[in-house]
């Protein structure tokens, strides 16, 4: 069983972003950056079902500059057995990212393709199924578990108000979401391990990014929160607003 | 629970590889998630969080800087250090459990005993499934190990041991004692060696040390040893001499020096966000000069910690540390440490006495990590000996 996790190398979530002058990119200077939180999910996915199934690989691999060579030793240290770095750019276009992961993922053998859900960097949720329509492969998005047998995986997926059970033969390309998959984390033997893992470069096929960033701006300030009263006499005035103003309740 | 950022004003991560930032990342999101929820809590009810060991176990934290072939992770000092410090940023308690098992139990075993002693302790004491304590210190005999009362005597082809032992970290709960005790003379320090002594031996007993101040969340207790037989497999064959435990007391200091640094910066931290937000006079207290005094002292002392336990580390690395220097660094950072520790606390007035906020308890942990593994005043003594030849202690 080959199992193939596409991560992707994002700011950490808890950073502060600064934007460049010339306002097209973010300031990336002293900037941590972590593997996107879904993807993480979806590698820990990959080796739960190598555990549970006592047998299989898991590779991880990522579109990106050298730099994301990092998150890839971070997936290593989690337990992955192997990674790819496709060195290119990563675009904002997701239609240039999914056919630079395809080229390098048609000959690779794998059983099961895993995305996280989205990378919380650009929020797209493309390269997934993109990917899956360029392999021509069958895509289950949103997954909060899944299983697999006899050549067929069967997913949970979150849809409103509940989930749904769906089934497609493998090989499929599957999106990950919180769900099961808490991440673990990466234990020390297994830091140690990753530097001895191995971890392969290639050359990103060349293809085209047809979307580019004009401008970048702060999400506008929140407004000054407002007393509306004190003590018991405010609750309807509280309950009035709640119901009308911020259509809560 | 908002992860730390940490605290580093002069670009030291530049400094550490990118091995040893993920090592400190994974114990400070550790410490984040399973410790700092709960350690207010085991503190007022000294309590040990045993329920963390099998967890540090299994992700390596404990004897993390031995050889992976007896089944620990094979760690730098640096990275070592790092985890000790991350530790000690949560509670020194649990910092000390981990000094305690690894540096003092695991290290001697690795460094004085036998290959068989080795393949059967190690690896179950780095899964955190064999707790060990470290007997040396007695009633009477602190700052002069050397002084000690226990004996050990042949008896046929094993070993009797008689003494008692005080101030012992993980006493109660350990599976393993490392006992230090004569073999010959009592005015014979050379003859003192180490001995593996099964707790459940008849006649060992551990006692906790009721009436604590400091180290709530932390097993202190008293051992007493009456005619402990053991056999000849207790024996650690490589110690000899005072200058093994001391050794092994060099191991625990340097993660001491490291510790008191997280333990400082969870202080400074905290201290930080708390002058930022508290509103007096109409304005944070963090505006006004005696806080931003008090706010740059700390940092200033962090910031020299960090790169005294780092060169220490790299020291260490390169197998060229000496004790001495050992020394300093456990005496210079803790006694930082105390410092912010107690400042910090201060400036969260009447708040900074509540098990809510972390400054008192780390206040109060650090005076027993002044006192213990050396005192200050002996690490000065140590320090004046090695400048002047003269031995003052």
């Amino acid at each position: 069983m080959k199992t193939v996790v596409c991560i992707k190398r994002v700011p950490d979530t808890e950073a502060r972003i600064r934007i460049l002058e010339d306002r097209n990119a973010i300031d990336t200077a002293g900037l941590k950056f972590i593997v996107s939180p879904y993807d993480e999910f979806a590698v820990e996915a990959a080796l739960r079902l190598k555990e549970s199934r006592g047998e299989g690989e898991v590779t991880v691999v990522t579109v990106g500059d050298p730099a994301a060579g990092e998150q890839l030793r971070s997936a290593l240290a989690m337990g992955a057995d192997r990674a790819v770095l496709v060195k290119g750019e990563s675009s904002v276009d997701g239609l240039a990212t999914a056919r630079a992961l395809a080229a390098e993922l048609k000959d690779m053998g794998a059983d099961l393709i895993l995305f996280g859900m989205k990378a919380v960097d650009d929020d797209q949720q493309q390269v997934g199924p993109m990917v899956a329509e360029l392999l021509g492969l069958p895509c289950v998005t949103v997954v909060t578990k899944f299983e697999v047998a006899d050549g067929r995986v069967v997913c949970h997926r979150e849809v409103e108000g509940g989930y749904e059970v769906v089934e497609a033969p493998l090989p499929a390309v599957l999106t990950i979401t919180k769900g099961e998959y808490e991440p673990r984390y990466a234990s020390l033997k297994g830091i140690m391990a990753a530097k001895k893992k191995p971890l392969e470069e290639k050359d990103a096929a060349s293809v085209e990014s047809r979307i580019g960033v004009q401008a970048m701006s702060y999400p506008s300030e929140r407004p000054a929160g407002r007393i509306v009263g004190e003590g018991p006499d405010a609750v309807p005035e509280l309950v009035r607003l709640l119901r009308e103003e911020a259509k809560v309740l | 629970m908002a992860t730390f950022k940490g605290i580093d004003y002069f670009d030291i991560d530049s400094l550490l590889s990118e091995e040893e930032r993920m090592v400190r990342d994974m114990v400070r999101a550790w410490v984040d998630d399973n410790l700092l929820p709960i350690i207010g809590e085991y503190y007022t009810e000294r309590k040990f969080p045993k329920h963390l060991i099998p967890q540090m176990g299994e992700l390596g934290m404990l004897g993390a800087n031995l050889p992976e072939e007896y089944g620990c992770a094979g760690l730098n000092n640096v990275a070592y250090g790092l985890i000790m410090q991350e530790l000690e940023r949560g509670d020194s308690g649990i910092r000390s459990f981990a000094s305690v098992q690894g540096a003092l139990c695991m290290y001697p075993i690795y460094a004085f005993g036998s290959e068989e002693q080795k393949r059967k302790w190690l690896p179950p004491m780095a899964r955190g499934e064999v707790i060990g304590c470290f007997g040396l210190t007695e009633p009477d005999y602190g700052s002069n190990p050397g002084g000690m009362i226990t004996t050990a005597r042949q008896d046929g082809d094993g070993w009797v041991l008689n003494g008692s032992k005080m101030w012992i970290t993980n006493g109660s709960m350990a599976d393993i004692a490392i006992i230090w005790a004569k073999t010959g003379d009592l005015d014979d320090p050379s003859s003192i060696r180490g001995f593996i002594v099964p707790t459940d031996t008849p006649g060992f007993e551990a006692r906790d040390q009721k009436g604590k101040l400091s180290l709530l969340a932390s097993d202190t207790s008293e051992l007493s040893l009456q005619d402990v037989r053991v056999g000849p497999d207790a024996l650690l064959p490589k110690s000899q001499g005072l200058k093994s435990a001391l050794m092994c007391l060099t191991q625990a200091r340097y993660g001491i020096a490291w510790g008191a640094v997280g333990a400082a910066m969870a202080c400074f931290d905290e201290a930080l966000s708390y002058a930022k937000e508290r509103i007096m006079f109409g304005r944070p207290i963090a505006a006004t000069q005696i806080q931003q005094v008090r706010l740059a002292d700390m940092l200033t002392g962090i910031t020299q910690g960090q790169l005294l336990a780092l060169q220490l580390g790299r020291l260490k690395d390169q197998g060229r540390v000496r004790p001495q220097q050992v020394s300093l660094a456990k005496r210079a950072n803790v006694n930082m440490a105390c410092e912010v520790a107690r400042e910090a606390r201060r400036l969260l007035g009447a708040n900074g006495i509540l098990i809510e906020y972390h400054a008192m308890r780390h206040m109060a942990n650090l005076e027993s990590v002044y006192t213990y593994e050396g005192t200050h005043d002996i690490h000065s003594l140590i320090l004046g000996q090695d400048l002047t030849g003269h031995a003052a202690y």
